[in-house]
């Protein structure tokens, strides 16, 4: 793990750093200073494109820019984007499967100060259930410049889900390569498997270590994409580690520890503990504070590890 | 208005309106009221005015037409079949299962449909889309989009017309077709949305107002609304819901409920009207 930096400023650079290679407009809701797709602007101002503080007719209008053949990037915070313009990314992007990429950031609870109303704990649930759409919520910076590129050259909706707060970079490993619904290996382990997808990836690797002094050794899947899911490798991590352990910056319920729960449950069925928000609202406070408070930590993420292994075998 | 043009424009209309009632009258239901009063519009649009190519329905530089009061694809439909775009006895697989004609259009499955379209308010965002899609790439097509007066009711028509007007497209066409019905009653006693065309004008839009059955005030209209530059451009539409169809027209019950057997006997008589079946 070496330098840091939010997904949100990487998704800016990658946008500006591509738009020389690539054709595409950039729309956002008022928002470009805090989204970074304000390095883009300053680049590109003839392809950017400020809707105002009105999301549901950005995504629609993102819509019909898709219609033409051109490539509209969407932005705003995960809550607007995904949560507010709900309904437009399902029927005008969704239902005609348009070429629109969704760059969400602020997403979960390191919003940090600003609470409960812009903290988007729901937005993998939401937009994992669109049927066509493509998720991706990625782990560190170079992750997020691939998923970008990725996005431009898949044809179909891509929600991109970023962090507002600064990541390690994790994946900076030889032979690394960012394909669309296949996760990374980033550990090997044969104890227990730690699925983990944004910026918990870097705590499922300190989680990893703390284990191995205790003679676990955890295998750690960086699952970028939540949709579509890599079912293969879920399934070697079953039938190999025997107990799963996901771990997201979302809420329990709906997001990446339901899709993997759904996906074992019927090719290997085995203990899947889930590390997310409880069944409760985000409130204000420092990033690294509400992690802490939310149960988003290494030693979380530690100790659902020692149950799901002790879990093995019982029932 | 030429005679001849009237004639030809008056005459497509009727059979639209003779394909709403058959398709709604055999699907067993659907939204017969605000497809009748389009009928005109749509007549006018896809045969006067949008420069399309049935034969090539996705043709880069193609005007484009959205119907943001998506409920009325009925009359959609029943004009791009007269366009020749797909074979008018697939009007009555309306609603069936195995079709592609869906209750709302769908631009994955329908050629011609440029927007899938159904949720009130969305279509006209989309169709702004297109028309900055077609600035910033200089092209000159157009694009038209029809919305119904209760529709914009929706908050979202509000944030496309100011997103239309601060971009400048005058590449857009917005028209707005003022039967007064809503499904719970008059949209003044529902939820008024009036005056639109104060509104309009203060959104920073070019504000027409015609007659929806008038060809002649059609024809003046769009060729004003070509004219306008740096501006979007509204036609208030003024309309009768279920025009051509006596007990439909003015009758709020007859926007979404299909014509029963001997409804639409009487329909198609009135609509037929001892004309010889084109």
């Amino acid at each position: 793990m070496s330098e840091k930096m939010a997904t949100r400023e990487a998704y800016g650079k990658a946008l500006a750093e591509l738009g020389e290679k690539y054709e595409f407009v950039v729309l956002d809701a008022d928002l470009a200073a805090a989204t970074k797709t304000g390095i883009f602007k300053k680049k590109y101002p003839e392809r950017f494109f400020d809707c105002g503080i009105a999301e549901g007719n950005m995504m629609s209008v993102a819509a019909g820019i898709a219609t033409t053949g051109l490539i509209p990037f969407a932005s705003s915070f995960a809550m607007f984007a995904a949560g507010r313009a709900y309904e437009q990314v399902r029927n005008s992007i969704g239902y005609p499967h348009l070429n629109v990429k969704i760059g969400a950031t602020h997403a979960g609870v390191t919003v940090g100060e600003d609470g409960a109303t812009h903290q988007c704990i729901e937005d993998l649930s939401l937009m994992r259930s669109i049927p066509g759409m493509t998720v991706i919520c990625p782990a560190d910076g170079p992750e997020t410049r691939a998923a970008v590129e990725a996005a431009i050259l898949y044809n179909g909706p891509v929600y991109l889900r970023l962090g507002r707060a600064a990541v390690p970079t994790v994946t900076d490993i030889p032979g690394y390569r960012f394909e669309i619904g296949r996760s990374v290996c980033l550990a090997e382990g044969k104890d227990a498997t730690v699925v983990a997808t944004g910026c918990m990836v870097h705590m499922a690797l300190t989680a990893r270590q703390m284990l191995e002094k205790e003679g676990l050794t955890v295998r750690v899947l960086d699952m970028h994409t939540i949709k579509p899911l890599d079912e293969a490798a879920l399934e070697a991590a079953a039938r190999e580690t025997g107990a799963i352990v996901t771990a997201e910056e979302h809420s329990r319920i709906g997001g990446l520890g339901s899709a993997v729960a759904e996906c074992v449950c019927g090719c290997c069925p085995v203990p899947v503990y889930r590390v997310g928000v409880p069944d409760c609202f985000g409130r204000s406070g420092k990033a690294e504070e509400l992690l802490v408070y939310m149960g988003l930590t290494p030693e979380s993420i530690a100790d659902a590890v020692r149950a799901a292994v002790a879990a093995k075998g019982k029932r | 208005m030429e005679a001849e043009k009237k004639r030809r424009l008056e005459e497509i209309a009727r059979r639209i309106r003779i394909s709403v009632i058959e398709e709604t009258y055999a699907a067993g239901s659907g939204h017969p009221g605000g497809s009748l009063s389009i009928a005109d519009l749509l007549s006018y649009l896809y045969f006067a005015e949008m420069r399309i190519d049935p034969a090539d329905p996705c043709k880069a530089d193609r005007d484009r037409f959205v119907l943001s009061k998506g409920h009325t694809a009925p009359a959609l439909y029943a004009a791009l079949a007269e366009r020749g775009y797909f074979p008018k006895s697939d009007l009555l697989t309306l609603r069936k299962l195995d079709s592609y004609l869906q209750g709302h259009p769908d631009m994955k499955g329908t050629p011609g449909v440029d927007m899938s379209t159904g949720s009130l308010g969305l279509g006209i965002s989309a169709a702004c889309g297109m028309a900055l899609a077609g600035k910033y790439r200089g092209a000159d097509y157009r694009v038209y989009t029809i919305l119904g007066d209760g529709e914009s009711e929706e908050g979202q028509v509000w944030e496309a017309a100011m997103f239309a007007a601060h971009y400048r497209l005058d590449n857009l066409v917005a028209v707005l077709d003022l039967n007064g019905l809503q499904i719970d009653g008059r949209i003044t006693e529902v939820m008024n949305p009036t005056p639109h065309d104060t509104k309009f004008a203060a959104f920073g839009w070019n504000v027409l107002q015609i007659g929806a059955h008038n060809f002649a005030e059609m024809e003046a209209a769009f060729a004003s609304a070509r004219a306008c530059k740096g501006k979007p451009t509204v036609i208030l539409a003024h309309s009768v819901k279920g025009k051509g169809v006596s007990f439909m027209e003015n009758e709020v019950d007859w926007h979404g409920k299909a014509p029963g057997k001997e409804e639409y006997a009487q329909a198609m008589a009135e609509l037929k009207g001892g004309k010889a079946d084109v």
